[in-house]
């Protein structure tokens, strides 16, 4: 079942953020949202996840198993880069299934390492890989790439295009080389 | 050869206790009266004399079982109180003032009381118990404060189950305010229980040893039992800590 929005409106005191929003994503469509800081992309994702509630409107199609990176890391600071991906995945996974998918952006050697001890850019991409591993239909990557310098940013976007390969993917960015690499749909937000 | 890091700090932290022994030294020759000040010397010959004598090895069983019950009785009391206050504002108002007078009651009141109360071989663990509570409850509840609620987010988009979640994201996150707790609470604890023991003089325990000494101006045997309660503050200490490391090592390994 599609993701639908229908006229969704959120007000944060006397500013509206979202005024009547509607789209559907349709299953294994990649969509990117855009639009200037501040213009509600966090607010219409955190909206369309069930996070929050809106004024008005409807949400359908939000019920299945979903997937995020958060515009925040949000990961677990005192545990290695590997529990905080085995922490979403089902089982036990293989240690060595994690190496792999680890080097794969870059961060060969970090799996034993505590979050804490790594830089801003390492934790954004465990953040990216934990949304990745994850069982997900539909998954929401708020500007999963903040922080990466270019060449890496270039390897984990390539990485990210394979693996959600015909996913339905929503993308929240403010950089339109994104969008263009990624293709697929785009909403800009005003 | 050149050192590392950690081998620099060991031997400057080697080299201090060396001069600080120094100090001692030359204040005791300067002083010259063992009777107000003991060499280290004296210290050590007088230790050495101790261990051999009957009563030595009972009355640090004595004294470290009991403080070490008063201890983990007074952990899990901290704890499960800190859970209760983290989870519920009720519990956190109803706890508020009764920590804050077991805070700032000094031990020396709590002990004349105790001893109303119960036996004085029990008064040790009554009084550690007394001084481990509202330091655990403090920092482990400063642990749920600084918890991040939007982990709580995070775990129900991804679907982590209860254990996962209590292990991964909570237990995880309290962990080195309990490392905290624990290392601040053994060492006070030890504090307090002597002192309890030295008020209340109960048979066979060291508290009775250094109050003995007092009484006979015995300078070098209070100095002696004063090293072996060091000594044994700093092994409890560390086999405390040790095994809380592991713990959060397997918690990191989930």
């Amino acid at each position: 079942m599609a993701l639908r929005a229908d006229n969704i409106t959120k007000k944060f005191g006397d500013s509206t953020v979202i005024n009547g929003f509607s789209h559907e994503f349709t299953d294994g469509s990649f969509t990117c949202i855009m639009g200037a800081s501040g213009c509600g992309k966090t607010t219409l994702m955190n909206i369309l996840l069930g996070v929050i509630t809106p004024d008005s409107g409807t949400v359908t199609g939000n019920t299945v198993r979903m997937s995020a990176v958060f515009q925040e890391d949000r990961l677990c600071e005192n545990l290695s880069a590997l529990s905080n991906l085995r922490l979403v995945m089902r089982g036990k996974p293989d240690r060595a299934l994690i190496e792999t998918e680890l080097a794969a952006v870059g961060l060969t050697d970090c799996a034993d390492k505590p979050v804490r001890d790594l830089s801003g850019g390492m934790k954004r991409r465990i953040a990216l890989l934990r949304a990745l591993l994850a069982e997900y239909e539909i998954l929401f990557l708020d500007e999963p790439f903040k922080g990466l310098d270019d060449a890496t940013k270039q390897t984990v976007m390539e990485y990210c295009r394979q693996k959600t390969a015909g996913r339905t993917v929503i993308l929240i960015t403010h950089d339109k080389s994104e969008a263009v690499f990624f293709g697929g749909e785009t909403i800009i937000l005003e | 050869m050149k050192l590392s890091d950690k081998a620099k700090k060991r031997l400057f932290t080697v080299c201090a206790v060396v001069f600080w022994i120094g100090v001692w030294q030359a204040a005791a020759m300067i002083i010259n009266k063992s009777l107000i000040l003991a060499s280290p010397v004296e210290v050590i010959e007088r230790l050495f004399t101790l261990v051999p004598e009957k009563s030595f090895f009972p009355s640090i069983l004595f004294s470290l079982s009991k403080i070490m019950l008063g201890f983990l009785l007074g952990t899990v009391t901290g704890v499960l109180f800190a859970v209760l206050a983290g989870k519920l504002v009720f519990f956190e108002r109803l706890f508020s003032p009764l920590i804050t007078a077991v805070k700032a009651v000094p031990v020396a009141s709590f002990t004349i009381l105790a001893l109303i109360w119960i036996t004085s071989s029990d008064l040790s663990v009554l009084i550690t118990f007394l001084i481990a509570v509202p330091v655990v409850y403090s920092n482990v509840f400063e642990g749920f404060r600084a918890f991040d609620p939007k982990l709580t987010i995070m775990a129900d988009i991804f679907h982590i189950s209860p254990l996962r979640r209590f292990v991964g994201i909570y237990l995880s996150q309290i962990m080195p305010y309990f490392r905290s707790a624990v290392k601040l609470a053994v060492g006070l604890c030890w504090k307090s229980g002597v002192a309890a023991e030295v008020i209340g003089t109960p048979k066979g325990s060291i508290g009775e040893k250094l109050y003995n000494s007092k009484v006979y101006l015995e300078t070098a045997d209070l100095f002696a039992w004063t090293l072996v309660i060091i000594i044994l503050s700093l092994i409890t200490e560390k086999a405390i800590l040790l095994i809380v490391d592991i713990a959060a090592k397997r918690i990191e390994k989930l």
